[in-house]
């Protein structure tokens, strides 16, 4: 076993078990605390895979960004949280049978594939080209409508954010 | 040097944590996160598999990265308009808990 495959198993296991703990704590902001060290722990999992691009991106946009936003909405809406027992749905028992037999299921078919057993081995330092991603995404060749679509998704997302949660007067006595 | 097998397990047994999350969880806000594990599960699945594109073709490989730039992007979107939604149910019926938003029930 090598060094890499020893950060590999080391961030796996980081991530798993605080991706066990967000869907188990049971205040809400432990749970998103454990979160970031989720994501924290896949962004390590992008470097081993060589795409140091995705591992900022991870960074910037889920734990920069996404995480803070969960973390503020975990504080704008705590007030009967923290006191009001069960934090998990009494059914539960059958949402873990079908994320196990999901799970299970999901192996079981990749063991079938031919590839799974191949080894990822090292590219080379161009593998990953961010010169290459970036004119593919603006060119017409390329990905330009899924990009300017994606701009407008964002766009309207910002938006539609916006217009959902701002506090209207008339919506108080409702 | 690492088996392609442990990046798939990972990320199946990761997408299905975020399930079990989405599908048990009472809090609104615990649901959202559910569903970032699972977008976070199928990210590290796209990147493994353009690693093995690029490494079993012998070549630099630029699809596998747009497509995962578009799920980041749609991501996102998601998580700001979700926790708007929440927010807004939040301050209708003071409660983020999603048994006892009912408004919809006839």
């Amino acid at each position: 076993m090598n060094g890499l495959q020893v950060v590999f198993l080391l961030a796996a296991l980081v991530s798993l078990f605080s991706a066990v703990m967000v869907v188990s704590a049971r205040r809400m902001m432990h749970a998103a605390l454990w979160l970031v060290l989720t994501l924290m722990g896949v962004a390590v999992i992008f470097v081993t895979l060589q795409s140091s691009f995705f591992a900022v991106v991870q960074i910037l946009v889920y734990v920069g960004a996404i995480a803070i936003l969960i973390i503020f909405s975990v504080m704008l809406t705590r007030r009967v949280m923290e006191d009001h027992g069960d934090q998990i749905l009494p059914g539960w028992r059958a949402a873990g049978l079908v994320a196990l037999l999901l799970f299970g299921v999901i192996v079981g078919f990749m063991t079938l594939w031919l590839g799974f057993s191949a080894v990822l081995v090292e590219l080379p330092a161009d593998a990953e080209n961010l010169l290459e991603l970036g004119r593919s995404l603006v060119s017409p060749q390329g990905y330009v409508l899924p990009f300017e679509l994606a701009s407008v998704l964002l766009v309207a997302a910002l938006i539609g954010a916006i217009t959902i949660a701002v506090d209207r007067k008339e919506d108080q006595d409702r | 040097m690492i088996p392609l097998a442990w990046y798939l397990i990972f990320s199946a047994a990761l997408f299905c944590i975020g399930l079990f999350g989405a599908l048990a969880r009472k809090n609104a806000v615990a649901i959202l996160m559910g569903v970032e594990l699972m977008l976070n599960a199928v990210n590290v699945n796209l990147i493994t598999f353009w690693h093995y594109y690029a490494q079993v073709h012998n070549a630099p490989y630029v699809h596998g990265l747009a497509f995962t730039t578009m799920v980041f992007v749609v991501a996102a979107a998601e998580v700001a308009v979700g926790l708007a939604l929440i927010i807004s149910a939040y301050r209708r019926r003071q409660t983020p808990i999603v048994d006892e938003l009912t408004l919809l029930k006839g």
